[in-house]
């Protein structure tokens, strides 16, 4: 089976986000007096395994060994079977 | 006294820190991202540059190369290991040093002259200097301010080797641009030596990081 995996890494509560900061700021050049600005990365890709657990515990492992440093980032990770209606978040 | 100089796609003062050993003494030679064996080496250098473009993060993708494998060995024999900008990123996405360099606080790319203090001369990379003193090396970076769950652990075990002597020009935590391990055997610092090992460039500072280096190797 196809699943659909969706990775989305954010800085921890509390962290300084320099280009959220800036973008906040340049909103309010425009007029616009937004707060709480944050910006994510959100990485996708394809994965064929047998069930959802054994997937989820792999990319539980490649945001652990790559995709996210655990020092400063949180991550959440959505797995969705190709075909499939509803995910599992 | 043969150091090696990792490179990886996108390293780019991996020749300056070559003419700064070789002014130094040591017998420098480069070293391939894909080489995993090490031991021929006394030391290795990690030199600053854009290391697999900085995708994800500054360093994450050249901290799971093979040769990272030939480094932790090298440290395990007590080998000193520095890591210059890039390679100081990379050095924290390992976790051979505690704490990371992150985006700067106001994002701008840093290139400047910048006076360091010498927090503790009790690395290798540091023993040329005095503690206290004020020495002269300029950075080069958009992420590299210092970021780490316990700064008092660096304090009780005496980890800091340079702090920002003036302004705090990316926002680092106390200022601080240099650390290394428990053994002081491992140091990543933000700011390069090599750019600062002949009168030419304005100040011979850095050389004495390299000549630390050699001694112990």
């Amino acid at each position: 089976m196809i699943f659909d995996i969706e990775v989305k890494i954010s800085l921890k509560d509390g962290m300084l986000n320099p280009e959220a900061k800036t973008i906040e700021n340049s909103l309010s050049l425009l007029g616009y007096n937004v707060n709480n600005t944050k910006t994510l990365n959100i990485i996708t890709f394809d994965m064929e395994g047998e069930d959802r657990e054994t997937i989820r515990s792999e990319v539980d492992d490649m945001c652990q060994k790559l995709l996210c440093n655990p020092v400063i980032h949180n991550y959440k990770i959505t797995i969705i079977p190709r075909n499939s209606a509803c995910g599992d978040c | 006294m043969k150091i090696g100089v990792i490179r990886f796609p996108g390293s780019n003062c991996d020749r300056d820190v070559y003419h700064a050993l070789k002014l130094a003494g040591a017998e420098p030679s480069y070293i391939w991202w894909k080489d995993e064996d090490l031991t021929d080496y006394d030391g290795v250098v990690i030199p600053g540059g854009f290391s697999y473009g900085d995708y994800l993060r500054a360093g994450a993708i050249a901290s799971i190369t093979p040769v990272i494998d030939g480094v932790k060995a090298l440290v395990k024999e007590e080998k000193p290991v520095l890591g210059i900008c890039n390679g100081a990123q990379i050095l924290g996405e390992i976790g051979l040093v505690p704490g990371i360099f992150i985006t700067n606080e106001y994002p701008k790319f840093n290139c400047e002259s910048t006076n360091l203090k010498v927090t503790t001369n009790r690395s290798p990379f540091t023993s040329y200097y005095k503690k206290g003193e004020i020495v002269k090396i300029p950075i080069a970076h958009a992420e590299g301010r210092f970021y780490t769950e316990d700064i008092d652990l660096l304090h009780d075990q005496d980890q800091i080797l340079f702090q920002f002597a003036d302004e705090n020009p990316n926002g680092s935590m106390e200022k601080i641009t240099g650390i290394c391990d428990e053994s002081g055997l491992v140091c990543a610092m933000m700011p390069h030596p090599e750019r600062a090992c002949e009168e030419i460039l304005g100040s011979t500072d850095g050389l004495k990081v390299f000549k630390g280096m050699i001694n112990k190797s």
